[in-house]
């Protein structure tokens, strides 16, 4: 009986390895041939001169000894780390604005909090889209506006000097992904227990005491998490600004991902396009491994 | 004696009116911050509100320079145009972004449902390793790895094919689904399936009669990152769609923007931007607290 039911036990206990093992087949399959063979593709093809047709040659390092030759790449790079450097800020002090003015559950204000995210679920192509007919010198509404204000004296050709491009573009993409900073430092406000306040309230601390010495330290995870998902965002802009500035004026706001794109979608120069997308998997792992350092300090 | 009587009713008017002070001042702070609330709401209203009114003037106005800011007429002539506009018109663009949609949500209900139950309840060799495979995927965003794939869907000729597109789609959404399903699956008590299995039940009728009823608020949040991550998504679209009649309505509409088809029809372009709002703004508001759900499970407790 004994033996028997050990037997039986085991098939068992095998039959269930084998049905788990046929449960994640499917999405191993896919992350597999989606995602672990073009990760060993990408790195394979850096070292080619691989054109989409036609030969295909082993060019060793020439890729990335080219990378540093290439004004526009450095100017990239460049440009790319201005905007993230510029646009962070904006998104994460609005952030905390809005998760603190929507913080206590006071009538309405779930209203309000979808109001404030629901730029967040439009797609960054189609927001650009609106935002650059608002932006526009003939019909966009912000000249009328600023006209009408007496603010300006003649319309204003926002995306067509580098200076203002930046600026008005950082614009539409605090509104299109404020929204989603604000939930995670709500989370984070919502975490902070109320008494902590109250017996800081007692003592007598004012709002910038409590902020620098109860809010901000007790939500630091919140805060780096927000930060470094903006900050991994920005590195990856794209949309915005082909869709906004086609890269102008004089190649002015071409970032990382816009300039991989140009080599290897328009000039065809994958080999290339992929040394210089392995550069920026090289930052974005660096990010990540901030991130994860961050987020597990404090457990 | 008077006089203390008197020092007493002073201090309690004194009281009375701190206390009523406090308490204005408590609902003019609670005023200034619905005054400041309604400004923020009007101004992050505004665009979306300004693309509506706009794709309901007559074709000449919404052209008109400088713009008018109320309609003289309404008409939905803009929507209209839309339908014929470029070498399909619209209809076409939205059927194309819909099915990649569709096929990319039902992809990711099926393998995320499969592969997280998988993780969550059974033990196999090498277990640990596939899910932090899985969920590795997180790290390392697809923009960077776009030129081996395009090379891979051109070489088994899926490239201008929709379903090659979702194809892409539905790998990008299995790190979150796969996370989220599982720990959708770990929440269920063990006791539910342990007396089902002693009844002789499948594994997979299991799943499917019993614990995909229990999963379902699960489900229903990968359904819904799945469906605007499709639907919304420009630069994988831009790149594996060469042919303009299998363009994704993102793309279609930056067409428009670049005046393919002839000067800027920035009337039609608003009415397209609306139609492209519309699905995912929906769905949102519908379906909030699933979406809420998601971003805190994906992205707070990772």
């Amino acid at each position: 009986m004994t033996s028997q039911f050990a037997v039986w036990n085991l098939s068992w206990v095998q039959r269930r390895k084998l049905t788990g093992l046929l449960f994640v087949l499917p999405t191993v399959a896919f992350v597999t041939v989606f995602f672990i063979v073009p990760l060993l593709m990408t790195v394979f093809m850096s070292f080619h001169d691989w054109p989409l047709f036609g030969e295909r040659a082993f060019t060793g390092l020439a890729n990335y000894s080219e990378l540093g030759k290439d004004r526009q790449y450095l100017k990239s790079l460049d440009f790319t780390f201005r905007y993230t450097l510029l646009v962070t800020p904006p998104i994460f002090l609005l952030g905390f604005i809005l998760a603190s003015l929507v913080r206590r559950n006071i009538r309405f204000i779930g209203i309000f909090r979808t109001i404030f995210f629901l730029p967040v679920v439009i797609g960054l192509g189609v927001s650009s889209l609106l935002w650059v007919w608002m932006l526009d010198d003939r019909i966009g509404v912000f000249n009328k506006i600023l006209l009408d204000l007496n603010l300006v004296t003649k319309a204003q050709l926002f995306l067509g000097r580098p200076n203002t491009a930046m600026n008005v573009i950082i614009l539409s993409v605090v509104w299109k992904t404020v929204g989603f900073t604000m939930i995670l430092l709500l989370a984070g406000l919502q975490a902070i227990p109320d008494e902590l306040y109250e017996s800081a309230e007692v003592d007598g601390a004012g709002y910038f005491r409590k902020l620098f010495y109860i809010t901000l330290p007790l939500m630091r995870r919140f805060i780096a998490l927000a930060l470094i998902l903006s900050v991994i965002g920005s590195v990856l802009s794209f949309d915005q600004f082909y869709i906004m500035t086609r890269g102008g004026p004089r190649n002015s706001t071409i970032s990382i991902v816009y300039w991989i794109f140009n080599n290897s979608f328009t000039y065809f120069k994958m080999g290339y396009g992929s040394a210089m997308s392995i550069v920026l998997l090289g930052i974005l792992v660096a990010l990540t491994g901030a991130q994860f350092y961050v987020l597990r300090e404090r457990e | 004696m008077a006089a203390t009587l008197n020092r007493d009713a002073d201090r309690a008017v004194n009281q009375l009116s701190q206390q009523q002070i406090r308490r204005l001042r408590r609902r003019a702070l609670l005023a200034l911050r619905y005054v400041i609330l309604i400004i923020f709401a009007l101004l992050f209203l505004f665009p979306i509100a300004w693309s509506f009114i706009n794709s309901i003037k007559l074709p000449a106005e919404a052209l008109a320079v400088p713009p008018t800011y109320l309609p003289q007429q309404v008409s939905l002539e803009n929507y209209v145009e839309l339908t014929t506009y470029g070498k399909i018109g619209v209809a076409q663009h939205v059927y194309n972004s819909a099915l990649v949609a569709l096929i990319t949500v039902a992809g990711s209900i099926v393998l995320s449902t499969l592969g997280g139950y998988g993780f969550a309840r059974f033990d196999f060799p090498g277990k640990n390793f596939l899910f932090i495979m899985v969920l590795s995927t997180l790290m390392i965003p697809f923009q960077s790895i776009l030129i081996p794939l395009f090379v891979m869907i051109v070489q088994v000729d899926l490239h201008n094919t929709l379903f090659g597109l979702a194809l892409v789609y539905i790998t990008f959404q299995l790190p979150f689904g796969i996370f989220l399903m599982r720990n959708s699956f770990l929440a269920v008590p063990l006791e539910i399936e342990e007396s089902a299995l002693l009844d002789g039940c499948s594994s997979l009728s299991l799943l499917y009669r019993l614990m995909l009823r229990l999963v379902l608020p699960g489900v229903v949040t990968v359904a819904i990152y799945a469906f605007i991550n499709s639907w919304n998504e420009f630069l994988a679209a831009l790149i594996f769609m060469t042919d303009q009649d299998n363009f994704t309505l993102p793309v279609f509409l930056t067409t428009i923007r670049y005046g393919i088809w002839g000067d800027v029809d920035w009337g039609a372009l608003q009415a397209g931007v609306i139609v492209s709002i519309i699905p995912s703004l929906g769905i949102f508001l519908l379906l909030q607290r699933y979406y809420m759900d998601g971003l805190m499970g994906g992205a707070v407790k990772n």
